[in-house]
């Protein structure tokens, strides 16, 4: 959002108000600072910020920064910095970068936006408390367009604080925005349950899920509102009104495979397993490694085992069984290949990067089979946090590499500079000296011209401005006067007439002469003026031939000390940070295995009963008397109940309260079952208790499949 | 078949129960890691800024540096193939644009497409734009342009511009 606002503010043409003291400013924008939101715009925020602080480096670093064009947008330049920061999620950098602004001086509007950014922060770094004391130092004019990203991030901030009555009062006033559309009506409910609003809650809820829009995010959030409410009827005992919910809940969305799940069991509560297989037999054909479809798997026969098909239960339990085999041994093969470090390198390879869904594409490669199950792991929050982390300092880890590279070609070019400038210089500046001397010589001859031609003009000189021939005709007529012409009186007089003559010109023509004068001193200043040009521009080239090779080395050597540091931290880092997906996919494979393990048990032990029945049906014996032989087993096991995998990544918040996930199938497996046409809520979804929040991105990429 | 079940359950719950062969990864661990990732970050940000300003004193003093810039003013339906620069007749700069960059230059990004060194005084700019229109009709725009460089760093902006092409499409500015 902000850089939105950068941008916008950089190419309002011409018309600018901005922060250089208090006054508006007529500029034309700043090519470098156009430059850092190119980067920006394009996600490459790491040379988005660099160029950006390089300018803001050299901007302060010039004598005279209200010559700069950047003075005019430096606030701006500085917030942007502090934005992109966040962005590039050195929140810690951001953090400082965006309070210098809150307390500089500077409008509400900044100011305002500040603030939000910073509630941001700690919000995203779990700091509650923090962002709610931020978020309340909002006051005065909010920069345009962000009142309802303020809002929305208010309402999560009270959320969390457990403010529900506040929040849900701030969501309430969203309905209306277009891009918080199904975000802001999904938190309300879940204010309102936080609240014990149920019925009320349950309104809000329907009316999202009721939502007319083409915006996937928004149907995603639509099918998250419908299957909340589909498993909160589950879990109190609704089952027929939970139907309405889950059947809304389409059936190619990321919540599609639980609301399937759901709709088998609604049906089952009121034994109708002819109905229930329709949405498990769906679902059952989908992809093994979702648990909700292991369920199905696990569904399908035990319906029919309900139907009294017990040759096509033990068929569809042997089915599972295979299914099941399968998968655990490619679960197996994943894990080895995780710990072979195929995954790390699946990860960094660039070409699946350049596309947008490159998870997908991820998923698709046979070489990388561990990929295939981390969809879930890849949508949390931690798990991507961390993998940004890791393509980050693989970034970081490609650019130290480079400029340790390029360190190498500066000597290489400062070494080339020194042996040609150095042999030349001396001679050089010899030559300089001499021309210099020469130099200061004429100017002074100027110098005096113009301080003569200033005093004619107080005191008029006309001999001054006698020509060359004049002069030396005035001279050969002085030195007739100490000859013997000059004693008759007949050759004075010719002498005093001739000198009469020149003194006549001199007189009559000296404004004219002093006129022209000036017009040649102006000419002369012009030249002076190209000479005084080119000696500067050779003291410029001399001073920047010496520059160009002195005075780098220590700076290079300290340089590249600070890169071969950071070269070894950053590879400690990312064989920490690898080490760490690595564990979380393994971690994360291994649940899988123990589900799929369970699951596998209790297919078997299914299968081997429904076998049973099957032989004892055939040879007559009626299920009645079967189930006084055997009685604890007189229930074919049930699908497996709710697993951790089966909740969406926004509603991780319920874990605190709800029963253990799991609370696991072993468990289940050692009590009595619960009556098993009588399926728990938490199949589905459990009972919001403590609301999860809704990030519009996070629905978005749970609706993409994608990070 | 009661005790195959009990033995079944048994294992069942035994295999919950194991501990993952995988440590679980904690909050702590990744916020830990997190916060020092973002040092590194911000360390080698310090040394790229750094670098940007050794690279522009070392090898484009202000004296003689010229920079150009593109950008464009353009709906979102027309694209941008490629751009040709050539200076005082020698070719600078030949860019083909991806999808983001176009993006970036529509959002109103400017692209610093080459920077340079040149000598006091005129000199030639000759630009060349191809792509397509927001029609479908392919375009080839070419403009020239004579800068004065001074004693500053010099910087021009070539801007595109989609409503002009074919009628003085290229806008320059320069100071």
């Amino acid at each position: 959002m902000m850089r939105t606002r950068a941008l916008s503010l950089l190419f309002l043409p011409f018309s600018l108000l901005v922060q250089a003291g208090s006054e508006k400013i007529d500029s034309p924008r700043d090519a470098f600072f156009g430059e850092a939101l190119f980067y920006a715009s394009q996600d490459e925020w790491f040379d988005a910020i660099s160029r950006l602080d390089t300018e803001l480096k050299l901007h302060h670093g010039v004598d005279e920064p209200q010559l700069d064009q950047l003075h005019y947008y430096v606030n701006d330049a500085e917030f942007s910095v502090g934005d992109f920061e966040l962005s590039y999620r050195v929140h810690r950098q951001a953090g400082r970068a965006i309070k210098a602004v809150i307390e500089g001086n500077v409008e509400p509007e900044v100011r305002n936006e500040a603030i939000y950014r910073l509630a941001k922060i700690y919000f995203q770094k779990e700091q509650n408390l923090n962002a709610f004391h931020a978020i309340e130092r909002v006051e005065g004019d909010l920069p345009e367009g962000l009142e309802d990203d303020l809002d929305y991030l208010k309402g999560q901030i009270y959320m969390v604080n457990g403010r529900f009555e506040a929040a849900e009062k701030i969501f309430k006033s969203l309905s209306g925005s277009d891009e918080y559309e199904g975000y802001a009506g999904f938190n309300q409910g879940l204010s309102q349950i936080a609240q014990g609003s149920v019925k009320a809650a349950g309104l809000t809820l329907d009316s999202v899920g009721r939502l007319n829009s083409d915006d996937r995010a928004v149907l995603a959030m639509k099918d998250r509102a419908n299957l909340t409410l589909g498993s909160r009827l589950m879990d109190a005992g609704e089952p027929q009104a939970a139907t309405q919910f889950l059947e809304r809940v389409r059936l190619d969305g990321p919540y599609s495979n639980r609301a399937l799940l759901g709709l088998g069991w609604a049906s089952a509560s009121f034994d109708d397993y002819e109905k229930a297989l329709v949405p498990w037999t769906i679902l059952s054909q989908r992809h093994v490694t979702d648990p909700a479809v292991q369920n199905a798997l696990l569904g399908v026969p035990y319906a029919y085992g309900k139907l009294g098909l017990f040759g096509k239960a033990a068929l569809g339990y042997g089915h599972a069984l295979s299914m099941m085999n399968a998968e655990l041994d490619r679960l197996d093969a994943s894990i080895a290949s995780i710990r072979e470090g195929n995954f790390l390198e699946a990860l960094v390879r660039e070409e699946i990067k350049l596309d947008r869904n490159w998870v997908i594409k991820l998923r698709e490669l046979p070489e990388t089979p561990e990929t295939y199950y981390l969809m879930d792991l890849m949508a949390s929050h931690d798990f991507q946090s961390s993998l940004q982390n890791y393509f980050d300092l693989e970034q970081l880890r490609k650019k130290l590499e480079r400029w340790v590279d390029d360190y190498a070609a500066f000597e290489d070019v400062i070494d080339l500079r020194r042996r040609y400038y150095e042999p030349l210089l001396p001679a050089i500046d010899e030559q300089f000296r001499k021309l210099d001397s020469l130099i200061n010589l004429r100017l002074e001859q100027r110098d005096r011209i113009d301080r003569r031609l200033q005093a004619m003009l107080v005191a008029p000189r006309p001999d001054f401005l006698a020509t060359s021939q004049e002069r030396l005709m005035m001279r050969a007529i002085e030195a007739a006067e100490s000859t013997d012409v000059a004693r008759s009186e007949d050759g004075q007089r010719r002498i005093n007439r001739l000198k009469g003559v020149l003194t006549w010109q001199w007189e009559t023509e000296y404004h004219e002469r002093l006129t022209t004068t000036f017009e040649h001193l102006i000419e002369l200043d012009k030249d002076i003026a190209r000479l005084n040009e080119i000696y500067n521009s050779f003291v410029r080239t001399r001073q920047a031939a010496t520059q160009s090779y002195q005075g780098y080395d220590q700076q290079i050597t300290h340089m590249r000390q600070k890169t071969e540091r950071a070269q070894a931290t950053v590879k400690t880092l990312m064989l920490r940070q690898g080490r760490m997906l690595e564990m979380m996919a393994i971690d994360e494979l291994q649940k899988r295995s123990q589900q799929l393990e369970v699951a596998q048990v209790k297919a078997r032990f299914a299968l081997a009963e429904s076998y049973d029945r099957a032989t004892m049906k055939k040879s007559g014996i009626s299920s009645e008397g079967m189930a006084q032989q055997d009685k604890p087993s007189s229930e074919p096991p049930t699908p497996d109940q709710r697993t951790p995998d089966q909740r969406s990544p926004g509603l991780q918040q319920e874990d605190a309260v709800q029963p253990d996930a799991a609370q696991s199938d072993a468990d289940k497996l050692n009590k009595p079952q619960p009556d098993s046409a009588k399926p728990a809520a938490a199949e589905v979804e459990s009972p919001i208790t403590e609301p999860p929040l809704v990030e519009p991105t996070q629905a978005a990429a749970a609706e993409r499949g994608v990070l | 078949m009661l005790n195959v079940v009990k033995v079944l359950l048994l294992l069942c719950a035994a295999s919950v129960a194991l501990p993952g062969l995988a440590a679980e990864v904690s909050k702590e661990q990744i916020k830990g890691l997190d916060e020092q990732v973002q040092d590194i970050k911000s360390d080698v940000l310090a040394i790229s800024t750094e670098l940007n300003l050794l690279e522009e004193k070392l090898l484009f003093p202000s004296n003689t540096q010229v920079s150009l810039f593109i950008s464009l003013a353009a709906d979102d339906d027309f694209q941008l193939d490629a751009a040709e620069i050539e200076v005082d007749g020698k070719l600078v700069a030949h860019h083909i644009y991806s999808f983001k960059e176009q993006e970036a230059l529509r959002d109103g990004g400017l692209q610093r497409i080459y920077t340079g060194n040149v000598r006091n005084g005129e000199h030639l700019i000759k630009v060349g734009f191809k792509g397509k229109s927001a029609l479908g009709n392919k375009f080839t725009e070419v403009a020239d342009y004579t800068f004065s460089k001074g004693v500053g760093p010099g910087f021009v902006e070539i801007k595109l511009i989609e409503s002009a092409i074919g009628s003085n499409g290229i806008e320059f500015s320069d100071r």
